[in-house]
């Protein structure tokens, strides 16, 4: 990615060649180590201690990949948003609680309870996910005209900190809405319930919901900007925005459908949230935010299935650091590992793509 | 929906000037400096040592010095820092370390009163401690700095930000980190240390919790003190160093700027200001909480800055001022019972941070240099004098 490594090109102009390809080995193979690392060590112990197969570190992988759909959905928001204008959209993970909380909100309306029947469970849910999605997508549209498309000539530092203030404002809609304190959601698909087991793993309801509403939404995105004419407007507006205006391409118009999109997969990352977790409250953006973003990074920004690839590691480490360490600490190694990733390699794991946004 | 982008502004090239002081002179800036110092020397005298509003000035003072910290980082070497937070936990920590029973089972005194040396656990003079937080900070503040160098500004603000949360994280579950024994948390998370010594200069009594005015002129001092580091610094080589990097990093290092040294030093001036900062605000809290130190508390200071305007020691003091008597008085006490008094359910100080969110969003919109611009800034902002960093321009 040659815009990060603009700044450090005085110093590296003096080294020779053959150190970068070096340090791009080590970097990458450096980034896959550190990724292995958590479960190569649980599955060896795992193997040799008390359990003696496997079981425990597959189910903590199933749980951590249907969680990290939720991450995923909402890396993509970021890595479409910053391929497109190279801003850090810091409102996104709160557009992803809104979604929650509009979600949550339906529920009732829609008049889903937990009586409801599987038909009309499965009904309501998609009539949800949909308009759960249109409100995240306009929100996320309405922000990017008010706050970031001023500041567009102005320098980058200016629109990064709207994108803090839009996040704050967004918290504290939550705040108001729903209070203070979480709020539990009903549990409407017994998430817990396990389907089937293979291999001695369980898969759960929650665990079908985040695959079944994830794989089909990724897949439509990525079919949509590799197909379709908007979706080559946006690969070309994220190249080179002045080329694609000659072309003929409305920016403006592109930059929006960027983030209706983005906007509309965190809404579905917000439906999907509140019926995995049965809670919702209004911080939770904030470090979903974070943590998505990392995701994205990871994958390396600007590439979509990086940002889903990222978004199920970050899944499967945050599920091992819960069920093996301690919840408190899980945060903090998250956190951890975006600071090692963004000093270590910035370009990520596949981040090579990244002009191309998809 | 034009097809065609507004360009920038056109440049107007006209007569203008290019003034670093801004609107004001040197001599007038100064004569302004010293006749404002004079009028807060007096304040304390014309209230009631023990209100609230003493108080607030109090306050006012601690979050000057640490705005004019994060002016260092972010308006002068233009390094986005959303973790700054965590150079008030390092500072409020040392107090709770150092001076207080919390290590009940050692035994250090330095430099206190007769009363305190026959407590249990470490007592230092306060001028110490304060000393002492400001190195700690600084070492962290280089410590956080060294993995953002290669970085870019979006990024920086990124991984400072985890730096925050992860420190955040740590005084949260710090009573299960004993590194040096069992005897020595490294914090008491959300439980809090205290009761922290009080405060005591060389003459007179410990400070009071009554007698706000000894806090008062302590605060006042530190002001004094960070604005004549600061502008000391600001028109040094050094200074010019860091407007340099902000203005232009390649360009910079390109004329012979060397960037590791001089955004580092930036850190560690602006970590060791907003420790100092945070020692005194801890030491004046009387007891040092692990969940204060949240990531509103950096956007909180953030504010004071963007509003004042960045890069602007004038501005950032006056943003400090405003933003602080908003937070702390205008909000939670004037204004607080106006939602219920037009019929909605809810107190004004739930707000609080959904209105500095929307102070940021209004005046980066509207008026992007602040209110007491710097001059080198405006022009920056208004004539796209470095558009290059802009948004599409970046990636070229």
């Amino acid at each position: 990615m040659a815009t990060t490594d603009a700044p450090s090109a005085p110093a590296r102009a003096s080294t020779p060649r053959n150190n970068d390809a070096a340090r791009e080995f080590v970097s990458k193979y450096g980034l896959l180590a550190l990724l292995a690392a958590l479960p190569l060590y649980y599955g060896i112990s795992d193997l040799v201690g008390d359990e003696g197969d496997l079981s425990r570190l597959g189910e903590n992988v199933v749980r951590g990949l249907s969680n990290g759909t939720i991450w995923a959905l909402i890396a993509v928001g970021y890595t479409l948003v910053y391929g497109i204008i190279e801003l850090i959209n810091f409102a996104h993970g709160d557009v992803f609680m809104i979604g929650s909380f509009t979600a949550f909100g339906l529920f009732g309306t829609v008049g889903l309870t937990l009586a409801t029947g599987l038909f009309g469970v499965v009904g309501g849910l998609l009539v949800i996910l949909v308009l759960a999605m249109l409100v995240c997508g306009s929100l996320n549209v309405m922000i990017e005209k008010v706050a970031y498309r001023p500041l567009r000539n102005a320098p980058k530092l200016a629109a990064l900190i709207t994108a803090v203030g839009f996040s704050f404002i967004l918290q504290n809609v939550g705040l108001l809405w729903r209070g203070g304190s979480p709020r539990s959601v009903p549990d409407l698909i017994r998430a817990q319930d396990e389907v089937f087991t293979v291999v001695g793993v369980a898969f759960t309801r929650a665990d079908l919901i985040a695959f079944g509403v994830t794989i089909p939404l990724v897949f439509a995105l990525i079919t949509f900007i590799t197909r379709s004419k908007m979706g080559k407007a946006m690969r070309a507006t994220a190249q080179d925005p002045d080329a694609a205006r000659l072309m003929g391409i409305n920016v403006d118009t592109t930059i929006s459908l960027t983030f209706l999109l983005g906007g509309m997969l965190a809404g579905a990352a917000g439906l999907i949230y509140a019926l995995y977790q049965t809670t919702v409250w209004f911080f939770q953006g904030f470090q979903a935010g974070l943590i998505a973003f990392t995701a994205a990074v990871m994958g390396g920004i600007g590439n979509i299935k990086g940002a889903v690839l990222g978004g199920l590691i970050i899944g499967i480490i945050q599920e091992l650091v819960d069920n093996r360490i301690d919840a408190k600490w899980t945060p903090a190694v998250v956190f951890a590992y975006l600071v090692l990733i963004m000093v270590f390699r910035p370009q990520g794991l596949i981040g090579e793509q990244t002009r191309e946004a998809g | 929906m034009s097809t065609v982008e507004t360009p920038a502004a056109p440049r107007k090239t006209g007569g203008r000037q290019l003034s670093i002081q801004g609107g004001l002179s040197k001599n007038r800036s100064l004569a302004l400096g010293v006749a404002a110092f004079i009028a807060a020397a007096l304040l304390p005298f014309l209230v009631d040592p023990s209100s609230g509003f003493i108080n607030d000035c109090v306050l006012a003072l601690a979050f000057i010095v640490m705005a004019l910290g994060l002016n260092v980082v972010v308006g002068f070497a233009g390094l986005l820092d959303l973790g700054y937070v965590a150079f008030y936990a390092i500072g409020a920590y040392s107090v709770g370390w150092f001076a207080s029973t919390f290590y009940a089972d050692a035994s250090i005194h330095v430099g206190v009163s007769d009363f305190l040396d026959a407590v249990p656990g470490i007592h230092l003079n306060f001028f110490l401690v304060v000393l002492i937080a400001m190195l700690l900070c600084a070492i962290a503040g280089i410590f956080i700095g060294l993995p953002t160098l290669r970085l870019r500004g979006d990024y920086i603000a990124i991984v400072t930000l985890a730096f925050g949360e992860i420190i955040r994280v740590f005084a949260i579950n710090g009573d299960s980190i004993r590194p040096f024994g069992q005897g020595y948390p490294l914090t008491r998370g959300q439980q809090g240390i205290g009761p922290l010594d009080k405060p005591q200069l060389p003459f007179g009594d410990p400070f009071s919790d009554v007698e706000l005015r000894p806090w008062y002129y302590v605060g006042l001092a530190m002001v004094l003190i960070a604005i004549l580091i600061v502008v000391a610094v600001r028109d040094s080589r050094l200074g010019r160093a860091w407007i340099a990097i902000r203005e232009d990093e390649v360009a910079a290092a390109s004329m012979g700027v060397p960037l590791v040294k001089t955004k580092l030093l930036a850190y560690a001036l602006g970590a060791a200001l907003g420790g100092m900062s945070g020692a005194f605000l801890g030491f004046f809290a009387t007891t040092v909480n692990a969940s204060t130190f949240a990531f509103s508390f950096s956007i909180f200071v953030l504010s004071m800055i963007i509003l004042g305007g960045l890069g602007s020691i004038w501005g950032v003091v006056l943003g400090a001022i405003a933003l602080t008597f908003i937070n702390y008085s205008l909000i939670p006490d004037v204004l607080n019972g106006v939602p219920a008094q037009i019929g909605l359910d809810f107190r004004l100080y739930q707000l609080s941070f959904g209105i500095f969110g929307f102070l940021l969003v209004i005046v980066m919109v509207l008026k992007p240099e602040g209110l007491l611009p710097e001059g080198r800034r405006k022009l920056e902002l208004t004539e796209g004098v470095g558009t290059d960093e802009s948004v599409y321009e970046a990636r070229a």
